[in-house]
């Protein structure tokens, strides 16, 4: 019978999707919150989705277990920075470690969605962003649980969250009202063309909500300032990059990378937008499938993450205080390291919490051990935790959503367990 | 449709690409001038580095031009689209900027002679094609007990073999385990790209003995049991259910009737594989008639029809210039989500609507619809004003367009927006 209950509930998200508001959501009576922008509090929410598989094992070191270094004879360059005496983190996130000193950081280990054994990226994915558990078929899953916590507070506006960046976030995807914003992309349309293709649009209710929105995003103020400074900024840049080339060398100073500099320009317009009546904001960042060469490519995406996290604690500021960032990925990589100085498709994984909200210093998870009878498969990490339930458990402390509906809404199934304290 | 298939390819005939030698001779002068570049910093360095930059760039370009001619003047549009389906579900994407050409190739070499053959062949073609062994690692892996793993520390790699399971034939629901993924990624060593960079196969990178994958033995030297395995593979009922149904939800609708799902894969499996008796079935669907709308053109898409409805054109798009090349399909392409040759990951594009529909990326739509054709018009020299939004409604969209859009059509202040609210409309935006 609960299944049932979900099936028809994640229906109705389907139907939403079509043209119903989050009015039609079964669940407005249960939270009872202030109108506007006021409804979700002062907390701020950010989630990062890491797609492509990161290696939590490289990330989040467990040095302590005698085990690690034999499985990865060849993985491991510079040394891992002390957290706790039994872990260590990866050099290349090494400009956290302030905030790990300061209870702003923390991580899950040994934790996975409820997928299993297939190991496969896209499924994997679908699954973390469903936030479903596997007794629902994928194929009626067609929103995210973010949105669907969206759904359960009444009088949100679509400023209230943010997708920020390129790629398609199903993280997001569902009946709440959300904006989305991609750098330098502007529309320049006429008035008579805008009038006239408003009501072309009016018959189709998908494609009408997106270019409305496109057509107001692009005729605001502050997006179009913000246009300008990305636009400047991306010529500058490849200005440099000229110059660099035309000189036929590079410099001495480490370059920031493409990607460095795109991840931060996504975290300086969310931390905008945060500062106001934003109180979600998602991305996702790409670049973690290192079946080879594991350290240049997982080094580069950690430098981008770094970068994201550090943005946002400068940009913010006091905001800072009031703000968690969770960092999740679909499932982990093999204990031992593959034939290519890379490893395969795993399981148990990382999760990375910062913020001023939450109390880090810390990596939580009930860590199960490295013998090969520990392992799932006797190959990856074994999960011991539901990723879900740290997600639940945040919102839970930042919104004071019910558990209830966290179990049954947000995340059809879950079983959160005992509060882990995960916030200040 | 299907007579047309069973002919020659036209769409190849009148735009023909470069054969593999060509590009692989092309990719190494190119790699060779940037090295010498890099050691010898002359001027007779540099200017052969710049002259090769400009042929390789060119080159690229001319992939992405092909591509969009083919579609505009080609009198087989049905074959256009499954050469667009097939190179999506064997995507590859280069890793290195060298391998731009080589990726950008495996549709003339691998795809489009096998698009109306048997998938056993376009199998075969595609995953031995060196853009996929450079793609998914294969070139890298080698058998942990092999001659070559005794000596240098380099062992397996997983990539390729599991995606061969999970997307290009048998799809994640089918039986297959960890186990499978992991015999068939030893069954895979020995593969590699000679020094002239076609496939080859070395035995002392090859795990020695038998492999079992889905309870068969494979066994014996050279690239034999790898080609037996792709056979195999190709001829499982998993596979015909996976491609019938991708190949359904493409075609026909997100939610494609089982019945034809059924009938498609009957058809593959009793004509050993042969495509044109599944896309016969297919067809034969009443909803392959019906127009319901419910499906949301690709922008690659978008931007080749926005084309012919104006009356371009292939030789129009093989000869506009690089920088309007760039700023009308290239960076159009980046800003709908669908940059030319750089998907996500091997599983291609999305189909569903949702991803298409953004605010942002309806914006960019929208800004196409507004701007280039005018831009592109203009690029052809001679008689300079588009043509009339009311004959272009009429071509490219007939008795599909709604009284709304025809009113909004014939109501635009100018030919630029009323050309651009045909190609911005839901009608032309969706199928």
């Amino acid at each position: 019978m609960a299944d049932m209950n979900r099936r028809v509930f994640l229906h109705r998200g389907t139907a939403a999707l079509i043209g119903c508001s989050a009015a039609a959501s079964p669940w407005l009576t249960t939270v009872t919150l202030a109108q506007g922008a006021e409804v979700l509090g002062d907390q701020r929410l950010v989630v990062v989705i890491l797609r492509g598989a990161m290696d939590g094992l490289d990330v989040v070191r467990p040095e302590g277990d005698a085990l690690y270094r034999s499985y990865r004879p060849n993985l491991l360059g510079e040394p891992g920075l002390p957290l706790d005496g039994f872990f260590t983190l990866h050099p290349r996130l090494g400009g956290l470690m302030p905030l790990w000193q300061a209870g702003e950081l923390a991580f899950v280990h040994a934790t996975s969605t409820p997928y299993r054994d297939k190991r496969s990226h896209f499924d994997g994915q679908d699954i973390l962003e469903a936030g479903t558990g596997l007794d629902v078929l994928q194929p009626e899953v067609r929103d995210g649980w973010l949105n669907r916590m969206l759904q359960t507070v009444p009088g949100l506006s679509s400023e209230t969250a943010y997708a920020v960046g390129r790629d398609a976030l199903p993280l997001l995807h569902g009946a709440a009202g959300v904006r989305s914003w991609i750098p330098d992309q502007k529309l320049a349309i006429s008035a008579q063309g805008r009038r006239l293709l408003e009501e072309v649009y009016a018959q189709d209710p998908l494609f009408h909500a997106a270019a409305m929105q496109a057509m107001d995003l692009a005729q605001s103020q502050a997006f179009e300032a913000e246009i300008h400074r990305q636009v400047e900024a991306d010529i500058a840049m490849q200005e440099q990059d000229a110059g660099m080339q035309a000189e036929g060398q590079m410099s001495d100073a480490p370059a920031r990378t493409k990607r460095e500099s795109e991840s931060e320009d996504l975290a300086a317009f969310a931390a905008g937008r945060l500062r106001g009546n934003t109180r979600i904001a998602a991305f996702s960042l790409s670049g973690w499938d290192s079946h080879r060469n594991q350290a240049q490519v997982i080094g580069g995406s950690l430098q981008a993450l770094e970068q994201l996290i550090l943005r946002l604690r400068q940009d913010l500021g006091d905001v800072w205080s009031n703000t968690t960032v969770l960092a999740m990925t679909e499932f982990g990589r093999t204990a031992r390291e593959n034939g290519n100085k890379g490893t395969d498709h795993g399981t148990g994984g990382a999760m990375l919490m910062a913020g001023g909200a939450i109390r880090g210093g810390k990596v939580h998870g009930r860590w199960p051990g490295l013998d090969e009878a520990a392992l799932y498969d006797r190959r990856d990490l074994m999960p011991t935790t539901d990723v879900r339930s740290w997600a639940a458990w945040t919102m839970r402390g930042l919104y004071g959503l019910d558990r209830s509906v966290l179990e049954q809404a947000v995340f059809p199934g879950l079983q959160m367990g005992d509060n882990p304290g995960l916030l200040r | 449709m299907l007579d047309a298939l069973s002919g020659e390819d036209a769409g190849a005939a009148l735009w023909p690409g470069p054969r593999l030698g060509g590009v692989l001779q092309v990719t190494e002068s190119y790699r060779m001038a940037r090295r010498n570049y890099r050691l010898n910093n002359t001027p007779e360095a540099r200017h052969a580095k710049d002259e090769w930059n400009a042929r390789f760039n060119a080159d690229a370009d001319a992939y992405l031009r092909r591509t969009l001619a083919r579609a505009i003047d080609s009198p087989d549009g049905f074959r256009e689209r499954l050469v667009w389906f097939w190179q999506d579900h064997f995507t590859t994407t280069p890793r290195r900027v060298e391998e731009t050409l080589i990726s950008a190739s495996r549709t003339d070499h691998a795809i489009r002679p096998h698009v109306a053959g048997r998938f056993a062949d376009l199998l075969r073609a595609a995953i031995l094609h060196p853009s996929m062994l450079l793609y998914l690692d294969q070139v890298f892996s080698v058998g942990p007990d092999s001659d070559v793993a005794q000596t240098k520390s380099i062992g397996l790699n997983e990539n390729l073999a599991r995606e061969l399971m999970e997307l290009h034939t048998l799809g994640v629901s089918g039986g297959y385990t960890q186990g499978d993924v992991r015999q068939l990624a030893e069954l895979l060593t020995g593969l590699v790209l000679t020094g002239r960079g076609r496939t080859g196969f070395l035995q002392r990178r090859a795990e020695p003995g038998a492999e079992q994958v889905l309870g068969r033995s494979y066994d014996g030297e050279g690239i034999d049991p790898i080609h037996a395995v792709l056979n195999d593979l190709a001829r499982h009922p998993d596979t015909a259910r996976h491609l019938s149904r991708k190949l359904a939800i493409h075609f026909l609708s997100d939610t494609p009737d089982e019945a034809v799902i059924d009938r498609m894969a009957a058809a593959y499996l009793a004509n050993d594989t042969a495509l044109l008796p599944v896309y016969a079935e297919m067809l034969g669907d009443p909803a392959a008639l019906s127009t319901t709308f419910g499906k949301v053109r690709p922008p690659m898409e978008i931007i080749a029809a926005g084309m012919r409805a104006i009356g371009m054109r292939g030789s129009d798009v093989m000869a506009l210039e690089p920088r309007l090349l760039r700023r009308h399909v290239r960076v159009p392409l980046i800003a709908m989500g669908q940059g030319w040759e750089d998907a996500n990951g091997p599983d291609g594009w999305p189909e569903d609507a949702e991803t298409w529909m953004t605010a942002q990326r309806v914006a960019a739509r929208i800004s196409w619809a507004m701007q280039a054709p005018t831009a592109l018009w203009a690029a052809r020299g001679g008689k300079q004003r588009l043509p009339d939004p009311r004959r272009v409604l009429v071509r490219s969209l007939g008795p599909v367009a709604s009284p709304v859009l025809q009113q909004a059509v014939t109501r635009a202040e100018t030919a630029r927006d009323g050309v651009g609210i045909v190609i911005a409309s839901p009608e032309f935006n969706r199928r």
